[in-house]
């Protein structure tokens, strides 16, 4: 505890400064009068008594120097010192110190805010108790290449009961149609089990929620509600418990509300706005009292592991438990497949995916920081030349060389710091700004704030900054030549050669990262506008689509379009009221998987519906292996519609209704990856579930890129939707359309038919393209801007050293001038320099570059990472740039005018 | 910057600085009269060393300073022994008994 006690009379020195100082010297006075008084009082003469008294005394400075020493010297006070000398040097040269505190903010701001996007969706956990016990179950069927083909009824129960996990529970996500309010409404909802709340470990503010309990057949009549739903629909009514809402028809009572803030665990924005949870154990009415094990119609489960239990070992047992229940029921899992069951952290399930783009994003702007501390290295190098004699007379009146050092570090940190504080000001700013940039599908969205690991972050990468940058120029005080520096005129100043080359250097690396950032931004921007104008295969322009749907409701009975052949009628009739609308030319029909690159609900569609098990058969395959494509429902004027040409066979036509047998038309890449040398007209296949009936293709589709911009050849499968039905209906309108207007025409419309159902706003299909390409335009813009920034910076750092290189050479340059060089000599002597610097700083980043761009294969499209097109562009920009950094030292060149300059000492 | 002094010296001037203190709180300059006293004019303490010493002690804990008024009327800063620098004085008399008592018996071997 001592060492405590020394530090804070330390600390009290310091801060009491000037008033300790007064006290010792007060205190010395006195010592000095009493001695004399006493010399006086043994017979002295007052001024031989004082004499006497000031000899014993000692060497006053000395005396006052130990004592200092002791009293408040030490680390603390001679950083304190160096601070408050720094502040005082950046207040007396404005200039300089705006412009590098303006670059190590930009700098810092820019990477502070990359890293609170990822601190809040990569680094912060799940916002549910013991969340690393969460897991995500899928299954697969190696071998057929099926991936997450759902579970059956049965296969949960048996994951439930096997001892691994405490709680496991699917989530089925859908929507239903809210009535009995104003409107009605689609609402999103969340079916899973009863143990759902209790997986999770999170309570509600109002109510309760399910009983993990509870097994009785069917839907459980009671749902919980989000905070979201209380306010829009009942106005936080405090007595909502127990009322009752009807979703598809169905009555069910609120037993529940959650608490605001409250998400669902989900990829996208819409997967976690859940608004209402309904429970079922998913067997009994209106689902089948006894679900067959090969009915695999639930989607991916979560569950929680037991305590204690790690991923491996549950993994390895949940290993040993399938093979088990393949050996147990044969029938149901094919032969030639494995059935297998992964674990994946419900973190890692929930964010995978964007991991990738922004780690991207993080080097980027790491690299940008670099180029700013460069630059200021720079700024203080050249500050450090000028102020060499001061240097110089330090070092005469004894200060060390790590003192020195840690002066101008000192200095340096304290730019930085302020530049960080700057940084982090203008980051709060724009924080809103940056945001609404952000796309959608950025999960966690909402929790991207300015948290207390994001302050320390940017403390920390100040600091760093600040310490390396102050590294250049604190070396080189080091390194000082004393004497000449002091013979030095106070104009103008040498600095050794080793300076320059350092700063030549820092100027070829600044240009080598911005060479780096510049390709990467340069691959992207073309993979961007390649994705952008590429032949999409269908035509979107003017085209509108409005999403409605039918209710399901769990009384079959009420169920006013329970089979294909009950919904036709509605179907027809919608689509002939939407023709007879002013400036609708054609109208067609599907579900609502066949709008184009919609991604909205991905994930929903792709477990309901788009995801489809089937088997082919008598094909080239071996039998009873189970596939997966794409596949979607339609009416017959689709194709003509959206214009995908047919290739062979025939659409859809009048003849196939619900007594004809099903019928598919296939695109190209459905036909060359299941018949690769036969004409696939007349083949039949089915769908992997018990009951299904055959389905004959009968026409062939050119490709359309209608799954992702980036792949041309999915496998697709279009069925009738006259012969399936569907609940989720979409309604496609081409024509010369008021998009104002279209929307409410369209729900007057259906609504008039049953008025029961809600209808969304119409999109514009355009529009929809342009959104699936959301998070590569983010991803793009944002290096695009990082890498503008860079050269920006570049730009700078050229401008100041070939500004200093030529003051040096102020006198050199009047000499050749006085032996009759030319203008232009000169001019060309600087311009020449310039290039030098951009060439060797082009040659460098360019091999780094090769290495970076090999590393981005996976997100380029339609562009090789070493594509030269891109290169040669970059590297004419940057050279570009480097002449334009000296095109204002090259003109002070050429003026130098030789009197002057020789003049000069 | 000179070396640090042998700790030896350095403890042995605190111990002296606080045995003087140990009749009444006393100002510099009576510090070093009081320990000439004591000693019968053997040990002069340079009024340079005395300071830092004393500032040092004084950090320590071991003495307390308050500004006073001598006889004569002179402002002084007077210093006292404090409750930890009684104890810290018992320990190193205790210690230099047992340090004088061993060097003693080294230098009257033969």
């Amino acid at each position: 505890m001592k060492w405590l006690k020394i530090a804070i009379a330390r600390i009290r020195a310091l801060v009491l400064g000037e008033s300790v100082q007064r006290d010792i010297d007060e205190e010395l006075r006195s010592h000095i009068e009493i001695t004399t008084e006493w010399h006086i009082s043994r017979g002295l003469s007052p001024e031989e008594a004082r004499r006497r008294a000031l000899l014993t005394f000692g060497n006053e400075v000395r005396v006052r120097e130990q004592v200092h020493k002791v009293k408040g010297g030490g680390l603390i006070e001679e950083i304190a010192q160096d601070t408050k000398y720094a502040a005082r040097m950046l207040k007396k040269s404005p200039g300089f110190s705006a412009v590098a505190i303006l670059t190590i903010a930009l700098g810092i701001g820019a990477t502070t805010a990359i890293f609170s996007v990822i601190d809040s969706t990569l680094l912060r956990p799940l916002p549910y108790p013991q969340p690393e016990q969460l897991v995500s179950i899928a299954a697969d069927f190696s071998g057929g290449d099926a991936r997450d083909i759902g579970f059956s009824q049965p296969e949960l129960e048996d994951l439930q009961h096997s001892g691994i996990f405490e709680y496991v529970s699917t989530a089925w996500f859908d929507e239903n149609n809210l009535t009995g309010s104003s409107k009605p409404a689609s609402v999103r909802i969340l079916i899973t089990c009863p143990n759902y709340f209790a997986l999770l470990g999170v309570k509600p503010q109002l109510g309760r929620t399910f009983d993990p309990e509870d097994h009785s057949p069917g839907i459980i009549p009671d749902v919980v509600i989000s905070d979201g739903l209380w306010k829009r629909f009942f106005g936080r009514d405090p007595k909502v418990l127990d009322k009752s809402v009807r979703m598809d028809t169905d009555l069910y009572r609120i037993i529940g509300v959650m608490p605001p803030g409250f998400d669902a665990p989900g990829r996208t924005a819409e997967e976690r706005n859940v608004e209402v949870w309904a429970a079922s154990s998913f067997y009994g009415e209106p689902l089948l009292d006894h679900p067959p094990r090969n009915g695999r119609n639930l989607p991916t489960a979560i569950a929680r592991l037991k305590p204690g239990l790690s991923i491996e070992a549950a993994q390895s047992r949940l290993d040993s438990l399938t093979s088990a229940l393949q050996h147990q029921f044969p029938e149901d899992y094919p032969k030639d497949s494995t059935w297998s069951v992964r674990l994946v952290p419900l973190k890692e399930r929930l964010i995978g995916n964007v991991r990738q783009s922004l780690i991207l994003l993080l080097a980027a702007v790491g690299l940008v920081l670099l180029i700013a501390s460069v630059n200021v290295a720079n700024l203080l190098l050249a500050r450090a030349s000028a102020r060499a004699r001061e240097v110089a007379i330090r070092q005469a009146i004894g200060a060390g060389r790590g003192r020195l050092a840690r002066q101008l570090l000192t200095e340096s940190v304290l730019l930085s710091l302020l530049g960080g504080i700057a940084g982090l000001l203008v980051l709060f700013l724009t924080k809103d700004l940056l945001l609404r940039l952000a796309p959608d599908s950025l999960p966690r969205l909402n929790d991207i704030s300015i948290s207390w690991s994001v302050l320390v972050f940017a403390l920390v990468v100040s600091i760093a900054t600040g310490l390396i940058f102050g590294l250049a120029p604190a070396w080189h005080a080091g390194r000082f030549d004393l004497v000449s520096a002091l013979k030095e005129s106070s104009r103008g100043s040498t600095g050794s050669g080793a300076q320059m080359r350092t700063r030549s250097a820092l100027v070829v690396t600044e240009f080598a990262l911005s060479l780096v950032l510049m390709i990467s931004a340069g691959l992207l921007l073309r993979s961007f506008w390649d994705l952008l104008n590429v032949r999409l295969g269908f035509n979107p322009q003017n085209v509108v689509a409005s999403r409605t749907r039918l209710p399901a409701p769990n009384d079959r009975t009420v169920d006013l379009y329970p089979t294909p052949k009950q919904e036709s009628p509605f179907l027809r009739e919608v689509i002939r009221r939407n023709k007879a609308l002013p400036g609708v030319e054609d109208v067609a029909l599907g579900d609502t998987s066949s709008i184009p690159l919609d991604e909205s609900m991905r994930d929903l569609k792709l477990i309901s519906e788009g995801q489809f098990l089937f088997t082919i058969e008598n094909s080239g395959f071996k039998n009873d292996q189970t596939s997966v494509a794409y596949r979607t429902s339609v009416t017959p004027n689709y194709f003509h519609l959206l214009e995908i040409p047919l290739q062979r066979g025939r659409l859809f036509n009048d003849q196939d209704d619900e007594n004809a047998p099903q019928v598919a038309v296939v695109n190209d890449a459905f036909a060359r990856a299941f018949w690769p040398n036969q004409d696939p007209l007349g083949k039949r296949f089915k769908r992997a579930r018990p009951n299904s009936p055959w389905i004959t293709i009968v026409g062939v589709i050119a490709n359309a890129r209608t799954e992702s911009l980036a792949d041309a050849s999915v496998p697709k499968i279009y069925l009738d939707f006259f012969q399936t039905g569907g609940n989720r209906i979409a309604i496609f309108l081409r024509g010369h359309l008021d998009p104002a207007a279209i929307s409410g025409q369209v729900r007057d419309q259906v609504q008039s038919i049953d008025p029961t159902l809600p209808v969304t706003d119409s999109t514009i299909l355009n529009e929809t393209v342009a959104t699936s390409l959301a998070q590569r335009r983010f991803s793009m813009e944002m290096v695009a801007l990082f890498a503008v920034t860079a050269l920006f910076l570049a730009g700078l750092g050229i401008y100041g050293v070939i500004s200093y290189s030529v003051n040096e050479r102020t006198h050199e340059i009047g000499i050749r001038f006085a032996l009759g060089a030319e203008r232009r000599n000169i001019l060309s002597m600087v311009v020449r320099q310039a290039l030098g610097l951009a060439i060797v700083g082009a040659a460098l980043g360019s091999i780094c570059a090769f290495i970076v761009s090999r590393m981005m294969t996976g997100i380029l499209y339609g562009v090789s990472p070493t594509d030269p097109l891109t290169f040669i562009a970059v590297a004419i920009i940057l050279m570009s740039v480097a002449l334009l950094g000296a095109y204002i030292p090259a003109q002070r060149a050429v003026r130098v005018d030789p009197l002057v300059a020789l003049r000069q000492e | 910057m000179t070396a640090p002094k042998a700790d030896l010296l350095q403890g042995t001037l605190d111990m002296l600085v606080l045995k003087s203190l140990t009749l009444g709180p006393l100002h510099g300059f009576g510090i070093i009269q009081r320990i000439q006293q004591i000693s019968d004019g053997l040990l002069t303490i340079e009024q340079g060393s005395l300071y830092p010493a004393v500032y040092r002690i004084e950090q320590q804990g071991w003495v307390s300073s308050k500004w006073g008024v001598t006889e004569t009327g002179r402002k002084a800063k007077f210093y006292s022994l404090t409750k930890s620098g009684l104890k810290k004085l018992k320990a190193e008399e205790e210690g230099w008994e047992r340090l004088s008592l061993a060097i003693g018996k080294v230098l009257q071997s033969t």
